[in-house]
C-alpha cells in the first residue's frame, strides 16, 4: 500500500496544503491561567502547549539560590492524550529533560536575570498536544509567558522548525513532516538578530543547512511579528479594562514599537 | 527572498479543515490522528488565460479546450475518475488521446493509494510534453474541498469530491467568460467527467454535469492508431507485424508491407485500412481474417484524376461525398476481383513506429487557386492566407494540404514542403512551404528537386571537412620513406599498369581509384595485382570528413552531375593513382598458378606509381594488336587469360544466374570482364582476411537469394502466355532456364524477362558479419560465398571500412575502437545502405529526367511524334504497362473508358469489335508480352506544367479513341 503522504508534490503544496514557505495558522491566548503570573496557550497547527510562568519568587531550595542572579527552572510535562499513542511520560524521561534544558539555555541569555538575585523563575511547560514543531511552540510559548508575567526580557525569542525535502526547504514542519525530513530548529531575537538556538537531530547535509539557517531566521521576524501583536493586544485590552490609559487598540503605544 | 507568511485557518472552518480522531491498528491499539488542512482560493484552474486564477506558472491547458469531439463542438477538457486511469492507462498514455485533461488530486491520491506502479505512470503522464494534463489540488481549493460524512464510503466520498470539482470547473469557466455586450457570446467549453461508474455518472447528470463512459467517448472519437505499449505487446506475441509501408505506384489507395510472417507483402486496401501511412514508414499492421483477404487491383486508379476537384479547404466535417463514392467504388472493384483470384494477406495499419517524414519536392496546381487567371485582379485575395494542395513529384506520396499567404507565387515552382502532421480526420496530411527550388521543368530545380527527393545532401564541404585534408593541398606528395617514416612496408611493384577510369562521366573522369599489375614469377607462377588508392590514409575514423563521408555513404552519380562522398582533392588527385606519380596504394596481391588457382594472397600498404591509364578501349585495342609485344600489352595479355580462366572458375562453382540488367547499351569488352574479374577476386579476398580477423564486426556484402514466392507471377505468366517455365529451385536452374526463354522472332525477348526476374529478386546489401548468421553471407548474384566492398573507397564509404578492418588485419595500424562495437558498425551500415539505395533511385530518376528531355527534343526535331515498339509487361482492367526497350523507359497507357474485358487469370485485356478504335469487327486482345506499338510524347501537364511521359498505344489499337 503507498498511502504515505508526499512531502511536497508536483503542485508545490505539502501535504496539508500549505506551501513551502508558509508557516502553519497561530492563535495565542494570553489569558490568566489559574494563580500563574503569567501564562501563555500557544497552538502552531495543531500543535499546542500551556506555558506557566511563576515568579520571580524566592527560590524553594537553597541550593539553586544565586546570589548575582536569578536562577531559571523549566519544567515540561507532556500529557499522555496529546500524542498519537497515549504513553505517560515521567518526569525523569531523558527526552522531557532534555528539551526542559533547551528551554533553559535558550532563555538564560535572554532575560535579565540579574535584576533579581537570589530568586527563582520557575516556567512549567504543559503540552497539550502534539502535531509536530513542539519545541518551536515551548519557545514561543515560553517567550509569551515570561513576556505576559513582565519579567524583564532583553528581546522575544521566536523560533521555528525548518526542513529539507530533498532541495526544497520548507517552514514549520508538521508531524508527518518531521518523521520523513531533516528539520533544524532555530530560535532568534529578531530585534538583535541574535540566534539563542540551533538545534538538530537527524543529519541535514552540510550545504543545505545554510539555506535552511537563514529562512528559519527570516521566519522568525515573521513570528515575531504575531507575537508582538498579541502581546500588544492583550496589553492594551489589559490597559483599556484599567481605564487609565489610551484607547483599547490605539496605535500610540511608543514603547511597544520600540520591539 | 522568499515570502514567508502565516497561513491562517478560520476557526469557522474547522469542520473542513482539522481532523482530529481515534483510529485503533490491528493490535488493538488506539492512536489519535490529528490532521489539518489548509484550504486556499489560490489553487491554480490551469486554463490559458484565466481571467480569475493566476496559472503563470506552468504549462496550461489551452483556452478553448479540445474542439476536435463531435458531441462537444464548442470545446471540452476531460476530467478522468480514478477508474479510467487504474484500468485505461494505456489510453491516457496514447499520443492520440489529445484531448487536454484535469487530473484532480483526489484522483491522483486514490491511484497512488490503490497502485504505485500505475501512480508513477500517472506522474510520467502528467510530465509527458506532448500532452495536456493540469492537476488540480481540488482538496486544497476551499470550493472544491469535502469532507466525508456519516454512512459515506471513502470510494464514495471521492466520487463526490470529484463530481464537485466538475461542477466547479464549469462554473469557473462560465464565470470568467463573462457575455460582453457587442460581441458574440464567447464559447464555454464543458468539462466532462470521465467515468465507467453508471451511478456515478447518473449522479452526475442529475446535478446538470456532463458525463461520459470512455466507450462512448472513444467510438466518437475518429479512428486512430493503437498506443504504444499494445504495440509492443502485439509484436512481441506475433499478432501485430512490422515493417516498411510501400505505396502502389499504380494505385494511391493500396499499398503492401512485407512482413517476415508472410511469404508474399501484406496488402492494405483502402485508406482506412492505409491509415495515413506515407511511403516509406516503419508501421505495425495487423493482418485480417482471411475472410477479408482481398487482392491488387488491377485497375489504375491515379490521385491525380480521382482527387482532381477535391478542394484543400473543404473536409473534416463536411466530407466529400463524391469523393468517396469513387474511392469506395475502386475500392470495391479490387474487392469485387478477389472472388476470382487468389488472395493475399490483407491487413490494415495500426500504429507507425517510424515516419520517413522528409522534405517533399512538390508543385503547386494552378487551379487550386481560386482567382488566379488572366482576367481576374490577383491584389485583395492573394495575400489573404490560403490552403493549397501541394502535389509530390512522386506518386506514391499523397498531396499535402498547406497553408500559405503567397500562393501565387508559388504556382509553376517546385517547392519544398515539409509534412507536420496527418489527423484522423484528414484525407490528406498537413504541411508546410519550406522553400521554393526553382520553376517547374527549370533543369536546376528539378536536380535540387531530385536530389531532395532521394535525400542526397549536396551542399559544399565546409571548412571543418576540408581542414582534415593535408595542407599541402595539390602539390601533396608521398612523403619520403625514412627511419622513422615507417608508413609503408612498401615494396616496389613493378610492372604496374592499367588503370581504367570507372565513372560514368566518361572524358572528364580524373579519379582512376584502381590498378592492376602482372608478371611471372620464376616458379611458373603468376603474380597479379590489385592496388587501390590508400584512402583510408587521408580520413581518419572520428574526424570531421569521417563522419560526412559516413552520413552520404557514397557518391552520387546524375545524369549531369556528381556530388561527391570526400572532398574532390582527395578523388581527383590524392587518391587518385595516376601515371607516373607516387601514390599510396593498399594492394592485394596474389600467387595464382597459370590456371588461375590462387596460391596465396597478401595485402599491403604500398606506394605505387602507375606506368600508364588505359580507358578499356585502348586497352582492348592493345591486347588485340598483335603487333605489340610491350611489357604493359603482355601483361594486359596475362591478366586477360587469367580474368577468364577465374571467370569460367567462379561460372562452374556456383552456376550463377549473373543477371545484368542494363539499361545502357553499354558494350562489354574483354577488358571490363578483365578489370571485373580482379575487382571480384579483390573484394573476396578481403572479404576472407577481415572475416577472419573480425568475426564480429567485418563490413561485408551479400545477396540473398530471392524467395521463390516473388517468381509465381512471373512464372505463371511466362506459363501462361509463352508455355514456358521457369525453374527458380536453384540460381543455376534459374540461369539455365532464363537461357532458355527465347522467342526467336524476338530478340530483345530474353532481356525483357531478365529485367523482369531481376525485379523479383532482393537487393544485396552491406552488413556486419556479427549480427547475421553465417549460412547468410552468400552472395546470389555473384555467386560468391562471402563478399565486400573494397575496391573504391573514393566512391563508397563501406570500402573504407574494409580498408581500415583490413590494415588493422595485416597489422598495420590498430582498430579504431569503433569498429569493435557491432552496434556502431550495423548502425553505420544502415545508413551506408540507405544512401546506396536512394542513389541508385536519384540516378535513375536523373535518367528518366533526362530521357524525357531527350524524347521531347526529339520529337520536336522530327516534327511528329515519337513511336517506338514497347512490350506489355503488366495488364490492368483500364490501362498497360509497357516497357519501351529501346529507350528503357517504362509506361503507362490508360483507357479511359470502361469497356475492356479483363481477364486477370490470363493477363489479358480484350477490346471489344464493337468498339470504335478497333479497325475491323474482330475483338482485340492484348496479352502481358505482346508486342505493341506505343505513341510517347512529354506531355506537359496544363495545371502543373509538370513534363511527364505519356503513352498512348498506336498499334494493335489506337487507345487515343478509347
Amino acid at each position: 500500500m503507498g498511502s504515505r503522504v508526499e512531502i511536497l508534490n508536483d503542485g508545490g503544496f505539502r501535504s496539508d496544503g500549505r506551501r513551502q514557505y508558509e508557516l502553519r495558522d497561530m492563535t495565542i491566548d494570553l489569558s490568566q491561567q489559574g494563580v500563574a503570573d503569567g501564562s501563555a496557550i500557544i497552538t502552531h497547527g495543531l500543535t499546542q502547549v500551556l506555558v506557566s510562568v511563576f515568579g520571580p519568587r524566592e527560590a524553594k531550595m537553597r541550593s539553586q539560590t544565586m546570589h548575582d542572579r536569578a536562577n531559571i527552572n523549566v519544567e515540561v510535562s507532556v500529557a499522555a492524550f496529546s500524542t498519537g499513542e497515549r504513553r505517560k511520560r515521567s518526569r525523569g524521561d531523558k527526552r522531557i529533560l532534555e528539551m526542559a534544558a533547551t528551554i533553559k539555555s535558550t532563555f538564560e541569555p535572554v532575560v535579565q536575570t540579574s535584576l533579581y538575585p537570589r530568586s527563582q523563575i520557575d516556567i512549567f511547560v504543559q503540552v497539550l498536544q502534539q502535531d509536530g514543531g513542539l519545541l518551536q511552540a515551548c519557545i514561543n510559548g515560553t517567550t509569551l509567558a515570561l513576556a505576559n508575567a513582565g519579567i524583564p526580557l532583553l528581546d522575544f525569542v521566536c523560533a521555528v522548525t525548518g526542513g529539507v525535502h530533498s532541495t526544497s526547504p520548507m517552514l514549520d514542519l508538521t508531524l508527518l513532516e518531521e518523521n520523513d525530513i531533516p528539520h533544524v530548529t532555530v530560535a532568534v531575537m529578531p530585534k538583535t538578530g541574535k540566534v539563542t538556538l540551533v538545534t538538530m537531530e537527524t543529519r541535514l547535509h552540510v550545504e543545505r543547512f545554510e539555506e535552511i539557517f537563514r529562512l528559519a531566521g527570516e521566519a522568525g521576524k515573521v513570528i515575531h511579528a504575531e507575537i508582538k501583536g498579541a502581546v500588544r493586544e492583550r496589553t492594551s485590552r489589559l490597559v483599556g479594562a484599567m481605564g487609565s490609559g489610551p484607547r483599547a487598540g490605539g496605535g500610540e503605544d511608543d514603547a511597544m514599537d520600540e520591539y | 527572498m522568499v515570502d514567508i507568511t502565516i497561513r491562517k485557518r478560520p476557526r469557522t472552518e474547522a469542520v473542513v479543515t482539522q481532523r482530529k480522531f481515534f483510529k485503533k491498528t490491528a493490535r488493538g491499539k488506539v492512536i489519535k490522528v490529528l490532521r489539518e488542512r489548509y484550504l486556499r482560493d489560490d489553487v491554480g484552474c490551469g486554463i490559458q488565460n484565466c481571467s480569475s486564477c493566476d496559472n503563470s506558472t506552468a504549462d496550461t491547458l489551452p483556452f478553448a479546450g479540445d474542439t476536435q469531439h463531435k458531441s462537444f463542438p464548442d470545446g471540452h477538457f476531460v476530467l478522468p475518475d480514478t477508474n479510467v486511469f487504474l484500468s485505461q492507462m494505456d489510453l491516457m498514455e496514447s499520443a492520440l488521446f489529445k484531448p487536454p485533461i484535469i487530473l484532480l488530486q483526489t484522483v491522483m491520491e486514490e491511484v497512488r493509494h490503490r497502485s504505485i506502479p500505475l501512480y508513477n505512470r500517472l506522474k510520467a503522464l502528467v510530465r509527458m510534453d506532448d500532452k495536456r494534463v493540469w492537476v488540480f489540488y481540488n482538496e486544497y481549493r476551499s470550493e472544491t474541498a469535502i469532507i466525508r460524512e456519516d454512512n459515506e464510503s471513502p470510494n464514495d466520498r471521492n466520487d463526490r469530491g470529484i463530481r464537485k470539482a466538475t461542477e466547479w470547473y464549469n462554473t469557473h469557466i462560465g464565470l470568467s467568460r463573462p457575455v460582453i455586450r457587442g460581441q458574440p457570446k464567447p464559447k464555454i467549453p464543458t468539462v466532462v467527467l470521465m467515468t465507467e461508474d453508471a451511478a456515478n455518472r447518473k449522479k452526475a447528470e442529475e446535478s446538470g454535469i456532463a458525463a461520459t463512459s470512455i466507450r462512448k467517448y472513444i467510438s466518437s472519437l475518429p479512428e486512430s492508431y493503437l498506443s504504444e505499449s499494445i504495440l509492443q505487446a502485439g509484436l512481441s506475441t506475433g499478432k501485430l507485424h512490422k515493417g516498411h509501408f510501400n505505396a502502389s505506384t499504380y494505385n494511391y489507395l493500396q499499398g503492401s508491407v512485407s512482413v517476415p510472417g508472410y511469404p508474399k507483402p501484406v496488402l492494405l486496401i483502402g485508406r482506412e485500412n492505409l491509415n495515413r501511412a506515407v511511403q516509406g514508414d516503419m508501421v505495425v499492421i495487423e493482418v485480417l481474417d482471411e475472410a477479408k483477404w482481398g487482392v491488387e487491383g488491377d485497375e489504375v486508379v491515379d490521385q491525380e484524376a480521382t482527387l482532381k476537384n477535391d478542394d484543400a479547404d473543404s473536409d473534416e466535417d463536411e466530407e466529400n461525398d463524391d469523393v468517396i463514392r469513387q474511392e469506395a467504388k475502386a475500392v470495391r472493384a479490387s474487392e469485387a476481383m478477389a472472388q476470382q483470384k487468389e488472395k493475399q494477406p490483407t491487413g490494415r495499419v495500426v500504429g507507425i513506429v517510424k515516419r520517413n517524414w522528409r522534405p517533399i519536392v512538390c508543385h503547386v496546381d494552378a487551379t487550386a487557386l481560386p482567382s488566379t487567371g488572366p482576367s481576374s485582379s490577383t491584389s485583395a485575395s492573394t495575400l489573404s492566407t490560403q490552403t493549397l494542395l501541394a502535389h509530390p513529384t512522386s506518386t506514391l506520396l499523397p498531396r499535402i494540404r498547406i497553408r500559405t499567404r503567397q500562393g501565387p507565387a508559388l504556382v509553376n515552382k517546385k517547392i519544398l514542403v515539409a509534412i507536420d502532421a496527418w489527423n484522423s480526420t484528414s484525407r490528406y496530411p498537413d504541411g508546410h512551404f519550406v522553400r521554393v527550388l526553382g520553376d517547374v521543368g527549370g533543369e536546376d530545380a528539378e536536380r535540387e528537386g531530385l536530389m531532395l527527393e532521394f535525400g542526397i545532401s549536396y551542399g559544399a564541404f565546409g571548412s571543418a571537412i576540408l581542414g582534415c585534408l593535408p595542407p599541402e593541398g595539390d602539390s601533396w606528395v608521398v612523403p619520403p620513406k625514412s627511419d622513422d617514416n615507417v608508413y609503408r612496408s612498401a615494396e616496389s611493384v613493378p610492372a604496374l599498369f592499367l588503370s581504367p577510369p570507372t565513372n560514368l562521366l566518361g572524358a572528364d573522369c580524373q579519379d582512376i581509384d584502381d590498378a592492376l599489375h602482372a608478371r611471372p614469377l620464376p616458379n611458373g607462377n603468376i603474380e597479379a595485382g590489385v592496388h587501390i588508392a590508400d584512402v583510408s590514409n587521408f580520413v581518419h575514423a572520428d574526424t570531421p570528413m569521417d563522419t560526412e563521408a559516413a552520413a552520404r555513404g557514397t557518391t552520387v552519380y546524375l545524369v549531369d552531375k556528381r556530388i561527391d562522398m570526400l572532398p574532390a582533392l582527395l578523388g581527383t588527385n590524392l587518391c587518385s593513382l595516376r601515371p607516373n606519380v607516387e601514390r599510396l596504394a593498399f594492394s592485394a596481391i596474389w600467387e595464382l598458378t597459370p590456371e588461375a588457382e590462387i596460391v596465396n594472397v597478401r595485402f599491403t600498404k604500398s606506394v605505387i606509381r602507375s606506368k600508364a591509364a588505359f580507358t578499356y578501349e585502348e586497352a582492348q585495342l592493345r591486347k588485340d594488336d598483335p603487333n605489340r609485344q610491350d611489357e604493359l600489352t603482355t601483361a594486359i595479355r596475362l591478366l586477360n587469360t587469367l580474368a577468364q580462366k577465374l571467370k569460367a572458375a567462379r561460372m562452374a562453382a556456383a552456376q550463377s544466374p549473373a543477371i545484368r540488367s542494363t539499361w545502357s547499351r553499354k558494350e562489354m569488352r574483354e577488358t571490363n570482364s578483365l578489370v571485373e574479374e580482379f575487382m571480384l577476386l579483390a573484394n573476396i579476398s578481403v572479404a576472407r582476411k577481415i572475416w577472419e580477423a573480425f568475426p564480429a564486426t567485418a563490413v561485408l556484402r551479400r545477396h540473398l537469394p530471392p524467395p521463390r514466392t516473388n517468381f509465381d507471377k512471373l512464372k505463371d505468366i511466362l506459363q501462361k502466355r509463352k508455355g514456358m517455365t521457369l525453374d527458380v529451385s536453384s540460381s543455376g536452374a534459374l540461369a539455365d532456364s532464363l537461357d532458355k526463354c527465347i522467342d526467336a522472332n524476338e530478340p530483345a525477348f530474353n532481356t525483357l524477362v531478365r529485367i523482369m526476374a531481376t525485379r523479383c529478386m532482393l537487393s544485396a546489401e552491406y552488413f556486419c558479419s556479427g549480427s547475421v548468421g553465417r549460412d547468410t553471407f552468400g552472395h546470389y548474384g555473384l555467386a560468391s560465398s562471402i563478399y565486400t566492398h573494397f575496391t573504391s573507397p573514393i566512391r563508397r564509404y563501406a570500402d573504407v571500412l574494409a580498408h581500415r578492418q583490413l590494415s588493422a588485419a595485416i597489422g598495420y595500424s590498430p582498430l579504431h575502437a569503433s569498429l569493435h562495437s557491432k552496434p556502431h558498425v550495423e548502425r553505420i551500415l544502415e545508413v551506408v545502405n540507405r544512401r546506396h539505395r536512394m542513389a541508385q533511385m536519384a540516378g535513375r530518376a536523373s535518367v528518366e529526367y533526362y530521357v524525357g528531355l531527350a524524347l521531347k527534343g526529339r520529337g520536336e526535331r522530327e516534327g511528329r511524334q515519337v513511336t517506338e515498339e514497347a512490350f506489355v509487361i503488366r495488364t490492368f482492367r483500364n490501362g498497360l504497362g509497357v516497357f519501351v526497350s529501346k529507350l528503357g523507359i517504362e509506361g503507362m497507357v490508360m483507357f479511359k473508358r470502361d469497356i475492356t474485358q479483363f481477364d486477370a487469370d490470363n493477363y489479358t485485356v480484350t477490346i471489344p469489335g464493337t468498339s470504335t478504335a478497333v479497325p475491323g469487327n474482330d475483338d482485340v486482345m492484348i496479352s502481358v508480352f505482346d508486342k505493341v506499338v506505343v505513341n510517347i510524347e512529354v506531355e506537359k501537364d496544363k495545371n502543373t506544367q509538370k513534363g511527364k511521359v505519356k503513352m498512348t498505344l498506336v498499334h494493335p489499337i489506337d487507345s487515343r479513341a478509347l
